[in-house]
């Protein structure tokens, strides 16, 4: 760490409040950088979209913040703390296709791995474990499947599985990296009810998420990458077509939009916006940035 | 035959029954550890390990010789060999890591380097006055003639120390094999378990030159899970049933070896292991050949004689030669391509569950079970008699050929 990547005074109070906070975080793939020094301040009980192109730096971001890819430079805090000391409170959700399903479990067992750190090495699986995990099984809907082997579920059904897997650690925070990615219709629902009703436990939910048209009606904040901080903030304030132009460049279709969305079609990029963070004037990024 | 079966009945005499068990036991440890090993998809570092082993058994010898030592300590003989495994795996790890090469290729390139140089080093053994009856070539493929109690001893408590340790690691290494950005997230120490699972391969690697020799070893780690996974999905059961495997492979092998001297004794555990593999692949339910060959066809044949049902409701001549053949040996079609009476009743049956297929995927209240439909499946399997029952309500009446 160089001085300037001190938090400061204002920072650090935000660091104190924060569910999670990003400060100063760079990785990189070989010598070109996947995300660069961005910042993220993740309120208790939102419902954060973190949204950016393909390649973004989106999930990276998510891995780098969690340690499970190295980082150049940055830290993480969770409730104030650093990240490392706070483990026990966040429940992450990888992308479904970085396992391989062919793995010899059913599908309980893999929810059960929610409870492994808890269990320690040694640690008895008792009758309240075994309840818990057949309970966050339920709450995604996959209560009939629990004895079925993990290799002959949909893909949606994965993603429900991976989901119960993290409700079972029963954490605070919850990480989830593409939970919509491929996804049938009904998965997509059931998933997003249980967010919901996470967030109106108190929990704090951050999703990576590619579907522009669907921010605003499942999230309440947003976070907009491209390799470095574009916006951030209530989705009201921050999902504006100014700053999806920032983001999306050139890429970007209005009718990746939903039409009955407020958002007008996407004007021009302005040359004095280019930084990454809108000035005060342009009235378009709120929140925390 | 006599003597193999005193052998494998334990009764061939103290020294020969201590050589069997620790080869159980060995062939335990080995299938456990292996599991994990194969789950995280590396097994391929096992022989990496293994062959670069050799020159740590050369070097150890050399150095107990010119400390004065007789030079063929087991014990020292598998610290030097543990010493250059470890810079073996070392090595490959370095290369993956900070060189665009991938782990193969550095594990073809570590593996041939250390073995070759093992090789040399033998070969000088061979020409000092103490290596020649020092028989360090038996750990190449090992042998269990000749073997002393305290080295049967020594193996036997290796291999029950890796099998409690892989116990104690169990839940770690599963999470690790089955999704390392989870474990990672999760906060477990993820390189630290990989550290430990090569660790354990390296012990029983190590534990097991005597016995199998360094270029079977692999197939000791390898073969045992390979064969259980045929038989169970859960990663537990794999581990237990492979432990299983490999301690019935140590041990026929050991006491088939022992009945018949001459023969190496690592490439009859190994015989043995890959017999019971064959036979896990041939006939095990669910993943085995057969198994699978028969589902197959059941799945073939469902299809075909679907679609000349299907053909059938909606008055098409069926081209297929095979649908044609199944038609008929089912009693659904006549010589002459005509369908029977019980053929024109299935017809219209298979017609109608289309037709409900059709109205039900349009009904956006029944979407998950549309995202049922594959083309096989009956309506009846997805939905409940009332569901159908009202379906039923908004079909069109005497109008077969509604057939998209």
């Amino acid at each position: 760490m160089t001085q300037n990547d001190i938090p400061s005074m204002a920072q650090r109070s935000d660091i104190a409040t924060a569910a999670l906070a990003i400060r100063g975080m760079t990785v990189s793939y070989g010598e070109k950088p996947a995300v660069f020094s961005v910042d993220l301040t993740v309120p208790r009980g939102a419902m954060m979209a973190i949204i950016g192109p393909n390649g973004a730096g989106k999930s990276t971001l998510l891995k780098a913040a969690l340690g499970v890819v190295p980082t150049l430079s940055g830290e993480a805090y969770v409730f104030g703390k650093p990240l490392a000391q706070m483990r026990a409170r966040i429940a992450y959700v990888p992308q479904r296709a970085s396992v391989d399903w062919d793995f010899p479990a059913r599908v309980i067992d893999v929810v059960a791995m929610g409870l492994y750190r808890e269990l320690g090495l040694l640690g008895r699986m008792t009758g309240a474990h075994r309840a818990r995990a057949a309970e966050s099984l339920a709450r995604v809907g996959m209560s009939d499947f629990a004895h079925r082997q993990i290799g002959q579920l949909s893909g949606g059904q994965q993603q429900r599985v991976f989901l119960a897997r993290a409700l079972a650690q029963e954490a605070d925070l919850y990480l989830l990296d593409e939970p919509f990615a491929g996804v049938d219709a009904a998965t997509e629902k059931a998933i997003i009810a249980v967010l919901q009703a996470l967030k109106d436990q108190g929990k704090t939910v951050v999703a990576v998420h590619h579907d522009l048209a669907t921010v605003k009606d499942y999230f309440d904040h947003v976070f907009l990458i491209n390799k470095s901080r574009i916006a951030e903030g209530p989705v009201e304030a921050a999902f504006t077509p100014d700053n999806l132009q920032k983001a999306y460049g050139g890429r970007l279709v209005t009718a990746q939009l939903d039409p009955a969305s407020q958002i007008t079609p996407v004007v021009p990029p302005r040359k004095d916006l280019a930084s990454g963070l809108a000035p005060k004037g342009s009235g378009t990024v709120g929140g925390a940035g | 035959m006599t003597e193999l079966f005193a052998a494998l009945s334990l009764q061939m005499g103290y020294n020969a029954t201590l050589v069997a068990v620790g080869a159980a036991l060995l062939g335990a440890a080995a299938g456990v550890t292996g599991t994990f090993l194969f789950l995280r998809k590396r097994a391929l570092v096992s022989d990496a390990i293994s062959h670069a082993t050799l020159p740590g058994v050369g070097i150890a010898f050399m150095v107990m010789v010119a400390l004065g030592g007789e030079g063929r300590s087991l014990i020292g003989l598998m610290t030097g060999s543990a010493i250059s495994a470890v810079l073996g795996l070392l090595c490959v790890g370095w290369l993956t890591r900070h060189t665009r090469l991938s782990e193969d290729a550095s594990i073809g390139a570590v593996l041939s380097v250390f073995f070759g140089f093992g090789v040399v080093l033998l070969t000088v053994i061979q020409t000092m006055s103490a290596g020649r009856q020092a028989g360090l070539e038996s750990f190449l493929l090992g042998a269990t003639a000749g073997m002393l109690r305290s080295e049967a001893v020594v193996i036997a408590l290796g291999g029950s120390l890796a099998v409690v340790l892989v116990v104690l690691l169990r839940r770690p290494m599963t999470l690790a094999a089955f999704d390392p950005e989870y474990t990672a997230g999760a906060g477990w120490p993820l390189a630290r378990i990989d550290f430990a699972m090569m660790g354990l391969v390296t012990a029983v690697t190590v534990v097991g030159l005597k016995i199998v020799g360094l270029i079977l070893i692999v197939a000791l780690l390898i073969i045992p899970p390979v064969a259980a996974r045929f038989w169970s999905a859960r990663s537990g059961h794999v581990a237990a049933l492979a432990g299983l495997i490999g301690g019935i492979s140590g041990f026929v092998g050991a006491a088939i070896s022992a009945s018949a001297p001459s023969l190496p004794t690592g490439p009859i555990i190994v015989l043995v292991g890959s017999a019971i593999f064959v036979v896990s692949l041939l006939v095990a339910p669910e993943r085995g050949v057969l198994a699978t060959l028969v589902r197959r066809q059941r799945f073939h044949r469902a299809v075909h004689l679907r679609q000349g049902l299907l053909s059938l409701a909606n008055g098409q001549p069926i081209y297929e030669p095979l649908t044609r053949r199944l038609l008929q040996r089912e009693g659904l079609l006549r010589g002459d391509g005509v369908p029977t009476a019980a053929g024109s009743k299935a017809a219209s049956e298979m017609g109608r569950d289309e037709q409900r297929w059709q109205i039900l995927r349009a009904d956006p209240a029944l979407e998950s079970a549309a995202a049922q439909y594959d083309g096989l499946t009956d309506v009846g399997a997805v939905l409940t008699p009332d569901q159908i029952a009202a379906i039923d309500a908004k079909l069109p009446r005497a109008t077969p050929e509604v057939m998209p």
